[in-house]
């Protein structure tokens, strides 16, 4: 891998190497652009993931660490936060899409243009993205082929429209999608095979998935589910153009007197300060910490943080909405085997003026615990007996047979709803810690509660001895960070461009879920890649045409 | 990987991770990340070693209680139960590793177990002496109690953890179950899936 010195003016500095992260350095480093990601945390490579569910639930082997980087947590403005683990994000190279479970759904056309469709919703930032699906299209087909996605082009009535198919075929369907496709059949739905991030064949050099059933919040020891450590980022670091800097910690973008950024200023691992010139800087350490290190990056020309002269850096944060319900069934569906999800529905994707409330989203059939652990403690319905022999006679008889059905819904974009910068709590190097205010907006907690009920009727429809909801509950906490430096045409209404450029900042360009302007339907990492092939593509353009003095 | 190694120093690291953001009901596991990989390692010695398991945290009398609750909760019937698969020994590594902070809740659990005993069974000196229906009955008295709760979760992690941990010795845990952990599985993957059920 090429090093380079940090008195090296790189071309660019990378802050993160996940799904945005990996995308720009692929496609910079291609473009013939020196580049270095800066990572917070380690490299760990396939052999380091292991099958071990004590371990991954309870140590941040790959995920942030609450004890070095605390959160509080508040619902509104007027309560004090508390100490909470509130976010959840990747922390190694390849950021979430390391442990996530691949569910690879680009946006539908509509998704951009809610606003124009619904109308305003009183009391929200509820508006039309600046950029419309057709634009995006060509990076969504990007973002499926460099990544590698398994799906079935044209499946769902409800697709979106796609200029390429899917580079390649679906996954085997499991019980639980046989079961999820009974139904919601006999419902007159219409359920279709899940678009994964996950190789059903070999793809690139890349061996497919085995099936070894250890995959949501696992680390895939084949290499099959398309991390970005396990596709772009190789790819970068072959141009001899990309160096990958872990144990980076970044607390500053530094600006000169012109309000141009200079580079960043981060920790290294022996928590040293090192300072790395770039001639630019793409922000992308996911929609809770980018607005951090933008409110950390405060200069007397940018005495509120950097690129926040709209004020909306770290606002109108969207968690995204979930909804779960699950059912035994007669047969073992062996549902620890194999992938999380292998078919859902979007029929209930767009809102429904009939419904009473904005909202929608899908449902997928899984099993959805995670491995025995997870079964044991959380999988039983709320009137099982928790010890003795009956217990022990209920966890024997259906651990095999049980399935959830699991929705991911919209999430409406409130001002009040923010990541600002604790004013008490520190973290482990000294610096602000993540401070979260979060409510959901009453349809929020509607459209959770109309999936709740879609979800049992499926359950019902697919023969379901026994089924039970998990009461709706409101949102504390978040993984899909999306919204927090929203993109827009207009520098007072939003922090960057439609090219994801930071509206104050000529060269610095904020790429995550952070640019979101609305939820989706809770499936961001697809619409991250493709955001961020596309941006880093005009970066590209605008660093080939002279300099980063003028907008795109 | 310097880094990770430089981060395990020196931090009390009460991490909580993960559960499930996909809101399904989930464990909240609070660890020590060094403490994790020592008991680990300290099963995995053992293992080697072929010594007998031993105690770390609780004492002969106390360990009897505790497995006595053990084996309440996860019983020992036609199939083998917690403590044939080792509870006992995961709960006091757990206690002596990544769940110290736990130690001074099952001392004073422990003294209340007693004290329940002796309130419902004047004449009996310890929890572990009563008959198998008398146990049930104290259970029942503490079952909404946090130390019960505690003793319930440590007993049900252990029983279907890695082997390693000790407390799913055997995979009498997996086995009961039918868990199995492969390395590679190809479909049908359960009955539902079979080609020729899959309409």
């Amino acid at each position: 891998m090429r090093k380079f010195s940090t008195a090296t003016q790189v071309d660019f500095v990378i802050i993160g190497s996940g799904g945005a992260g990996g995308a720009v350095a692929k496609e910079l480093s291609t473009s013939g652009f020196e580049v270095v990601v800066l990572e917070q945390g380690p490299r760990l490579e396939d052999r380091d993931f292991k099958h071990d569910e004590l371990s991954i639930r309870s140590t941040p082997a790959l995920v942030n660490d609450h004890a070095l980087q605390p959160n509080t947590f508040r619902k509104t403005a007027q309560e004090k936060a508390q100490l909470a683990s509130a976010i959840s994000y990747g922390r190694c190279v390849g950021g979430g899409t390391v442990h996530y479970t691949g569910s690879q759904w680009r946006f539908h056309e509509i998704d951009f243009i809610e606003r124009s469709r619904w109308g305003t919703i009183e009391g929200t930032g509820f508006a039309d993205w600046p950029i419309t699906y057709a634009e995006l299209e060509p990076y969504y087909v990007k973002a499926e082929y460099e990544f590698g996605v398994s799906g079935v082009s044209g499946a769902s009535p409800f697709d979106p429209p796609r200029s390429k198919p899917y580079p390649l075929p679906a996954l085997p369907i499991k019980s639980a999608g046989v079961l999820f496709d009974r139904g919601c059949k006999k419902l007159e739905l219409h359920p279709v095979p899940v678009p994964s991030a996950i190789l059903s064949q070999p793809y690139q050099g890349r061996k497919a998935c085995n099936h070894c059933g250890f995959c949501e919040w696992y680390g895939c020891e084949q290499g099959a589910k398309s991390s970005s450590l396990s596709s772009v980022i190789p790819a970068a670091e072959k141009t001899g153009r990309c160096e990958i800097r872990t144990g980076s910690y970044v607390r500053e973008i530094s600006v000169d007197k012109s309000g141009r950024v200079t580079g960043v200023i981060y920790f290294d691992s022996r928590k040293q300060e090192v300072f790395q010139k770039a001639k630019a800087v793409v922000l992308c350490a996911n929609g809770s910490e980018s607005p951090r290190l933008l409110l950390l990056s405060k200069s007397n020309l940018f005495p509120d943080g950097l690129a926040n002269s709209s004020g909306l850096v770290g606002k109108y944060l969207m968690l995204g909405g979930t909804a779960s319900a699950s059912g035994i069934f007669d047969e073992p569906l062996n549902e620890f085997k194999s992938v999380m999800s292998t078919r859902a529905i979007e029929d209930f994707y767009d809102s429904d003026a009939k419904r009473g409330f904005y909202g929608g989203g899908r449902i997928d059939g899984r099993w959805g615990f995670m491995g025995p652990i997870g079964y044991a403690l959380g999988g039983l319905p709320p009137d099982a007996p928790l010890w003795g022999t009956g217990y022990k006679n209920f966890v024997k008889e259906n651990f095999n047979r049980t399935m959830t059905c699991q929705s991911y819904l919209t999430s409406l974009p409130l001002e009040s709803n923010n990541i600002t910068l604790d004013p008490d709590v520190k973290d482990a190097w000294g610096l602000p810690a993540m401070r979260v205010t979060y409510k959901d907006h009453p349809d929020g907690m509607k459209v959770k509660q109309y999936f709740l009920e879609r979800s049992l009727e499926i359950l019902e429809a697919a023969g379901a001895k026994k089924k039970w909801g998990n009461p709706v509950r409101e949102t504390t906490t978040g993984g899909h960070l999306m919204g927090s430096c929203r993109m827009g045409n207009d520098p007072k209404t939003s922090v960057v461009d439609k090219f994801n450029r930071a509206h104050d900042v000529p060269n610095l360009f904020i790429v995550d879920g952070s640019s979101f302007v609305t939820s989706g339907r809770n499936h961001p990492t697809c619409t991250i890649e493709a955001l961020a092939f596309r941006a880093a593509e005009n970066m590209a353009k605008a660093a080939k045409s002279g300099s980063f003095k003028s907008s795109v | 990987m310097e880094n990770r190694h430089d981060e395990k120093q020196g931090h009390s690291r009460r991490s909580v991770l993960v559960g499930s953001l996909s809101g399904l009901s989930s464990i909240w596991l609070a660890t020590h990340w060094p403490g994790i990989l020592a008991a680990q390692e300290h099963a995995h010695a053992l293992a080697k070693s072929g010594r007998p398991a031993t105690l770390g945290f609780f004492s002969p009398d106390q360990a009897s209680e505790i497995e006595a609750m053990a084996a309440q909760i996860i019983p020992t019937d036609d199939t083998p139960g917690a403590r044939e698969a080792g509870a006992i020994y995961f709960i006091d590594r757990a206690l002596t590793t990544f769940d110290q902070e736990k130690q001074a809740a099952y001392t004073i659990g422990l003294k209340d177990l007693r004290a329940k005993t002796r309130e419902l069974f004047p004449s009996a000196n310890k929890f572990s002496e009563l008959n198998s229906a008398q146990q049930v009955q104290v259970l029942t008295a503490i079952e909404k109690t946090a130390f019960f709760g505690q003793v319930r979760s440590h007993t049900i992690i252990g029983f279907f953890a890695n082997p390693e941990y000790g407390g799913n010795q055997e995979k009498i845990g997996w086995n009961l179950i039918g868990f199995e952990d492969k390395f590679a599985w190809e479909p049908p993957f359960g009955n539902y899936d079979r080609p020729n059920k899959q309409s």
